[in-house]
């Protein structure tokens, strides 16, 4: 992925700072730099997401993508936050088959992936039933 | 001496491998094996877990028992033996997923398994100086015993953070004193680049381990004028569940002492973490007025005994997530899986 | 705007084409195109070129001049249009707004795709990158992954059932085998994609379109003109394009494409026609659910029928609508960036009446439907027979 690239997304990637437009209220993760409702009238602030929500959808993924060999079989969700938005995360610390949509679910700090052996590590969210 | 804590949190990972498991690789006598070490499983790290992970956990915990503004944090120390870096510190990793970046100082410390207890001694030091409001003060390690080795049976993960302050409204324990003993005794090491400790064997019985917990614990004791008989709970470093007993049974302790804080039958040795994860287990329970007494107890080799006084401020906040709530949520995973989730597989 | 017909068409075969270069694969589809067009070189305008990902796939980026160097067509303007597996129904787009506008008259668009020089999993991460990197790929979401995410809801929502989906992959099987350009020609059985690999849940491994080598071309002029090559000339008589969120998670359904039923509405407006007017259909079905998301955002069934009206054969060769008599993605190939030229090379051998054992019977309107990612652009034309 690139130090930079990473590095300037720690805030998001640990504390799920968003944004929230004050115009329309909406909240956006990950974070947006224009609010497409409101566009020029909008206004767009920090926000810090509370970090649990639902399953909206999921996958249990056994072919995946390079870095995350060591981790198949993992679950892949969309979760519905409760501050509004929808985020792709991984679900963590659960049994592949024990995961249903409209589960319950918290947002934890875990360690996402590396750059070899000695590279950085990357950490950000995962879900974690409640 | 006038500090206190003034919040704690625990994390310790959800998976479990069994005495028997790690027996029956080997070709061993479980039931010889689990009565000799009075341990009967051990927690291991999932396979996005670290000491930095476990140590944010524990840390955003505390930060919610605290009830306290992480800008007011002024230093962060992460004691590990498993720090995932060797050069680049947990402790900014951590600060960063607390919100107290930037204006604060941090580092790692490294002692063997009393780094934790090496960071609150320089937090009360910081705090009781005026250097800063509140000091963090985290044990956590994902512990590595090479396979086959003894200390496979026991090398655990788990974490601990301690919010150390000036004594007032909302400190939930008095620290009211700590004394520390350390020698230079090779019982248990691990050389730069190599992925495993080793030990000394039986060498780290009696010249090392009980040597420095009860040289440390005897002179805080004669520092602070107290007896046994006044303290309600007792903690050592628990690299098994035998050494702890034998310690307290010598200080003049009872077992009652000794078993609210005894974790390790249950998740094994959590290297940095063991003394204060079995310290949060008793702030738990503890009442106001009662006295407890910790002892650490890091390889190579030192102890730090601290003694705590338990103030009204503990009745307000038990909101956090309990240790044993954390030792009862567990799920049971094999041999072979804990060789996939440790990396234990050459590929 | 002046109407625009597709005067001839090039198509090389699909599969894991070993000894073909790049630069082979699109001479030969570009010659096949020429030829049918009976179009002399000297008379091309201008080329748009389809292609995803030639940086990742043979680390060759500025592909257009390759392209234009090796066609011999140096120095016409040649662009490369990029939109993930949208790429070839873009560069078909351009080509079309080009000839219309009045700018240029024979214009070529192609599309390519060399996906096999590199390793499985390097091409499975090169096709990830038409998710949101930061927010998706990293994650550890795969491109089957995504898909199997709106396939779930989807199932959540309709009831929609494994075994329909494998019905789809069933039919693009049996479509492919009528298809000498095909990459399979190998029939399936539900059975044999409920027991195939398990991919991502609930997404296995005979759900999944393969990765492909291939190239296609077909070459636009002014209808007006068209007659002068060819005796039937095809008329694209609407397009549509629309983009929507790169992410998934930022749509507010994820049991259908946006995108989709947007880029339709514009095309099926400019076409003056409707769903039902339709004779036959190439869609997207880089997985068996995005077929019968297509179906229902394209129009052809109600939300949530797109399983049903599949298990009871609608969609079938002899059925009501019948889609992707090509093979589609699954059983043709899906060399990405050729795709959405492929697509339109088919609705015009239909429509010419040429597609041999799969022809679909006095077929004279058909729809292509091309996807970039998951649904983040949408692209839709319809064609008419221009006699």
């Amino acid at each position: 992925m690139g130090v930079p690239r990473f590095w300037r997304e720690i805030p998001n990637r640990y504390n799920l700072i968003g944004t929230k437009c004050k115009n329309c209220n909406k909240v956006f993760f990950p974070p947006r730099y224009i609010c497409p409702n409101c566009r020029r009238v909008g206004k767009l602030e920090p926000y810090k997401l509370k970090g649990r929500g639902k399953i909206y959808s999921y996958t249990i993924t056994y072919v995946p993508s390079n870095g995350f060999e060591d981790q198949v079989p993992y679950v892949l969700a969309i979760v519905e936050l409760e501050d509004g938005p929808k985020i792709t995360t991984q679900v963590t610390d659960c049994d592949p088959n024990d995961i249903k949509i409209g589960d319950e679910v918290e947002i934890v700090f875990r360690r996402m992936g590396e750059e070899g052996e000695e590279g950085v590590i990357y950490y950000g969210y995962k879900a974690r039933k409640i | 001496m006038d500090v206190g804590i003034v919040g704690y949190g625990v994390y310790i990972p959800r998976y479990r491998l069994k005495i028997e498991d790690i027996a029956k690789v080997w070709g061993a006598d479980a039931g010889r094996v689990k009565q000799g070490l009075l341990v009967e499983e051990k927690s291991v790290p999932g396979p996005d877990e670290d000491t930095v992970t476990i140590a944010v956990e524990a840390a955003r915990n505390a930060m919610r028992h605290a009830r306290i503004n992480p800008q007011d944090i002024g230093a962060i120390y992460v004691g590990s033996e498993s720090h995932p870096y060797a050069v680049k510190p947990t402790a900014t990793m951590v600060a960063e997923a607390i919100g107290a970046t930037p204006n604060l100082t941090a580092a790692d410390y490294e002692f063997a398994c009393k780094a934790g207890t090496a960071g609150i001694q320089t937090c009360m030091g910081m705090v009781e100086a005026g250097m800063i409001k509140y000091g963090m003060a985290i044990g956590a390690d994902t512990a590595q015993g090479a396979p086959g080795d003894p200390l496979e049976y026991t090398a655990a993960a788990g974490g601990a953070a301690f919010i150390i302050g000036k004594n007032g409204g909302e400190t939930i324990a008095a620290i009211e004193g700590t004394c520390s003993y350390t020698t230079d005794t090779p019982d248990f090491w691990r050389r730069d680049m190599q992925p495993y400790p080793r030990h000394g064997g039986r060498f780290t019985g009696k010249p090392a381990y009980f040597k420095h917990v009860l040289s440390a614990a005897a002179a805080l004791l004669q520092q602070l004028q107290l007896r046994p008989q006044d303290y309600s709970y007792v903690v050592f470093h628990q690299p098994n569940g035998k050494f702890p007993l034998q310690a307290a049974k010598e200080l003049g302790f009872s077992t009652e002492q000794v078993m609210p804080g005894l974790l390790v039958t249950k998740i094994g040795n959590t290297y940095s973490a063991s003394t204060l994860l079995g310290l949060a287990a008793i702030l738990d329970q503890a009442k106001p007025g009662e006295r407890i007494l910790a002892v650490s107890y890091g390889s190579g080799a030192g102890s730090d005994a601290i003694s705590l006084l338990v103030r009204d401020a503990i009745e307000e906040k038990r909101n956090s997530p309990k240790v044993l709530d954390y030792v009862n949520k567990k799920i049971i995973i094999d041999y072979s899986t804990y060789a996939k989730f440790r990396r234990l597989l050459v590929k | 705007m002046r109407e625009v017909a597709i005067i001839g068409v090039g198509l090389t075969k699909f599969g894991e084409l070993w000894d073909v270069s790049f630069r082979q694969m699109i001479v030969e589809a570009g010659a096949q195109a020429i030829e049918d067009a009976n179009v002399d070189g000297k008379q091309i305008d201008a080329m748009y070129v389809g292609n995803m990902s030639a940086g990742q796939f043979i680390r060759q980026e500025h592909v257009a001049s390759l392209i234009a160097d090796h066609a011999g067509l140096v120095p016409i303007p040649c662009t490369r249009v990029e939109g993930a597996c949208a790429s070839g129904g873009l560069a078909l787009r351009q080509a079309f707004i080009a000839v219309a506008s009045g700018i240029h008259d024979i214009v070529v668009a192609a599309g390519i795709e060399k996906m096999t020089d590199i390793l499985t999993e390097q091409t499975t991460e090169a096709l990830a990158t038409a998710a949101d990197q930061e927010w998706e790929a990293q994650i550890g979401a795969t491109f089957p992954g995504l898909y199997a995410l709106m396939a779930r809801r989807h199932m959540y929502e309709y009831g929609t059932t494994e075994e329909q989906m494998a019905m789809v992959a069933v039919k693009n099987h049996h479509n492919a085998c009528f298809n000498p350009c095909a990459q399979y020609h190998m029939k399936i059985t539900v059975e044999d994609v409920l027991n195939s690999a398990p991919v991502t849940y609930p997404l296995k491994l005979l759900d999944c379109s393969p990765i492909t080598d291939g190239a296609a071309c077909v070459i636009l002029a002014p209808a007006e003109k068209a007659r002068r090559f060819t005796d039937t000339p095809i008329l694209i008589a609407g397009s549509g394009q629309a983009s929507d969120t790169i992410s998934l998670h930022d749509r507010p359904t994820l049991t259908g494409i946006r995108a989709t039923t947007e880029a339709a509405r514009v095309a099926y407006k400019m076409a003056g026609v409707g769903p039902r007017d339709i004779d036959l259909a190439e869609v997207h079905d880089c997985f068996t659910i995005a077929e019968i998301m297509a179906i229902e955002d394209l129009g052809f069934c109600k939300k949530g029928e797109g399983g049903r009206v599949t298990e009871q054969g609608e969609t079938a060769l002899g059925g009501r609508i019948p889609i992707n008599t090509s093979g589609g993605l699954k059983g043709k190939g899906h060399p990405v960036g050729a795709t959405g030229i492929a697509q339109a090379v088919e609705i015009v051998q239909q429509l010419r009446g040429e597609a041999g054992k799969r022809q679909v019977e006095g077929a004279e309107i058909g729809l292509t439907h091309n996807v970039g990612g998951t649904g983040g652009t949408a692209v839709v034309h319809i064609f008419k027979r221009g006699d």
